[in-house]
């Protein structure tokens, strides 16, 4: 009874044997990596539910509503056809221009609307990140998976186009399947990097539009990746031809086309896709992960 | 009392909670020139503060126990329910340690006011971590405990087209759907109706029964006094008071007529 009173009138053990005694954990503990994984696997339906629920959120208020996730690839074609195919008339020296700038098209801009809505994954979500508990990444994570489901409405469109355009149904296509899961591991990677990022620094918000534009002329999207080969020579060419999104740009147009011009050969680009999409996937998770404790501070 | 019923839940031991806050400019930085005259002259930005919001908050809570938090306005009540739940950083020195993952169910909750009621529930549900079969059974109890669809078919239309008090009933039902072990409410019980408030309270009831510890942050004098035997008093961060309810209301009503 006596070691009753000194628990109750708390000058017996510190707070931190107490704790200790009792089991209780520390609130906002960062846990191990594994543990971090293993939690996130159990949070794979808020995940998937998170994801389809952005998607309806953001569409829900259109009259189209999911028709748009066909209708926004298709415009974004038409749009390109008619000022490079028809304006400009870019098409003269490149075999089938338009199918190879319409891969170009759709799968940089799968990288660039992760990399822009991850960006805010963290800090425009705070108001759930205070009110509830599920492991953080969950968020980039859901954003990777809203892209990539517009990414199969996409490549639906783009399929179509590269048919329509003349080129033969192979059995090369089905190498879109692997290039694709590359891709969105390095974006997922991609997305994680710059929603712990944006969420530190809020001014990167604002830079990742020229960023993206940057990256966007260095990736062979608009002309012929031999362009580069023509102007640039040594460490410049090695650096323009190791670009990830270029290397993912390059294995869809060889997957879908005939006598496309590649920036490597389809092994080296192979190669490249899978260190990126490791690098950027893995690096990207553990730096995401470092910071969960201090999401919440905004 | 016996040994076996002060079994602590949540310890607090000089819990220190700083806020950073981005994008509070001032008038007179509105233009590029002032905030290139900042970046010159290495001036602390004063788009990014910090509020320093709980300063060395101490206690210790046992199971069974419900306790009111009370405070004027911005006095760091709802900070510290967050810090307890582990959703904000506690600054090193301190710690708050708590049995297994205490829930914060607040009217701020935010959940997605674009998808209907509904599909609120389903989230909010997978996110305390929920099975999608546990879901599933729960979903008609949630929407039944919340009484939106006394009015009509409410649950399957948008959330923001709820009422602030709709909305709040939701979102009190979906966290208290769920056991814990630690239970925080903010001012949930306040937006209700009369009637919601009493089946409300009888969850919080159920709920410290089933041996967890309730937290309760209202400026309603009378839920605190129904629900709760032992009340802490936060004023400026501080902890000035901790006891039995009537004596720590009795001094933060003199302190409040002042």
């Amino acid at each position: 009874m006596a070691q009753t009173t000194v628990v109750e009138s708390y000058t017996g053990p510190s707070p931190k044997e107490l704790a200790r005694k009792y089991g209780l954990g520390t609130a906002g503990r960062l846990p191990s990596l594994p543990e971090y994984t293993r939690l996130l696997w159990a949070y794979r339906h808020f995940i998937w539910e998170f994801a389809s629920a952005k998607v309806s959120a953001s569409l829900g208020n259109t009259r189209l509503g999911m028709i748009w996730q066909v209708l926004t690839p298709l415009i974004n074609a038409g749009v390109y056809y008619v000022i490079f195919g028809v304006l400009l008339n870019t098409s003269r020296d490149t075999h089938n221009f338009i199918a190879y700038l319409c891969a170009g098209v759709f799968i940089f801009g799968y990288t660039q609307s992760v990399v822009q809505t991850g960006v805010q994954a963290v800090s425009g979500n705070l108001g759930l990140i205070r009110a509830l508990h599920f492991p953080r990444a969950s968020l980039p994570i859901s954003i990777t998976l809203v892209e990539a489901r517009n990414m199969i409405a996409s490549m639906a469109v783009l399929l179509a186009i590269v048919l329509i355009s003349g080129e033969p149904i192979t059995w090369q296509w089905l190498l879109i399947f692997p290039a694709l899961v590359l891709q969105t591991i390095f974006n997922a990677g991609a997305a994680m990097l710059v929603s712990r990022l944006g969420s530190k620094l809020h001014d990167l918000r604002q830079l990742i539009p020229f960023i993206m534009r940057v990256w966007l002329y260095g990736s062979a999207v608009l002309y012929p990746v031999t362009r580069y080969t023509e102007h640039l020579h040594g460490w410049k060419l090695a650096v323009i031809e190791a670009n990830p999104i270029l290397v993912y740009i390059e294995l869809i147009r060889h997957a879908l086309m005939e006598n496309v011009e590649l920036a490597g050969t389809p092994t080296l680009l192979w190669i490249e896709a899978s260190v990126w999409a490791l690098v950027v996937g893995i690096g990207g998770y553990a730096y995401f992960w470092r910071g969960e404790k201090g999401y919440g501070r905004g | 009392m016996a040994d076996t019923e002060l079994v602590p839940t949540v310890i607090a031991d000089n819990a220190h909670i700083i806020y950073r806050i981005h994008g509070s400019i001032g008038p007179h930085q509105s233009s590029p020139l002032s905030s290139f005259k900042r970046l010159v002259t290495r001036q602390k930005s004063t788009a990014v503060r910090e509020v320093h919001a709980v300063k060395g908050a101490s206690f210790v809570a046992y199971k069974g126990e419900a306790i009111g938090l009370i405070g004027t306005n911005g006095s760091g009540k709802s900070t510290l329910l967050r810090a307890i739940a582990g959703l904000l950083p506690v600054e090193s020195g301190g710690a708050i340690y708590a049995s297994g993952q205490p829930s914060l169910l607040g009217v701020n909750a935010a959940l997605m006011n674009d998808l209907s009621g509904e599909r609120n529930v389903t989230l909010g549900c997978l996110a305390m971590g929920m099975t999608p079969a546990e879901v599933k059974d729960k979903v008609a109890d949630i929407i039944d405990f919340s009484g939106i669809n006394e009015r009509g078919d409410f649950s399957s239309l948008p959330m923001r087209t709820y009422s602030s008090g709709m909305g709040a009933r939701l979102r009190f039902a979906i966290a208290a759907a769920k056991k814990h072990d630690v239970l925080l409410i903010d001012e949930a019980l306040a937006t209700g109706d009369a009637k919601f408030r009493k089946r409300s309270e009888q969850r919080v009831r159920d709920l410290r029964a089933e041996a967890g510890t309730v937290f309760l942050v209202s400026h309603s004098e009378q839920s605190i006094r129904d629900t709760c035997e032992r009340s802490i008093w936060l004023e400026g961060g501080v902890i000035k008071a901790d006891g039995p309810t009537d004596d720590v209301m009795k001094e933060y009503e003199t302190f409040v007529k002042k």
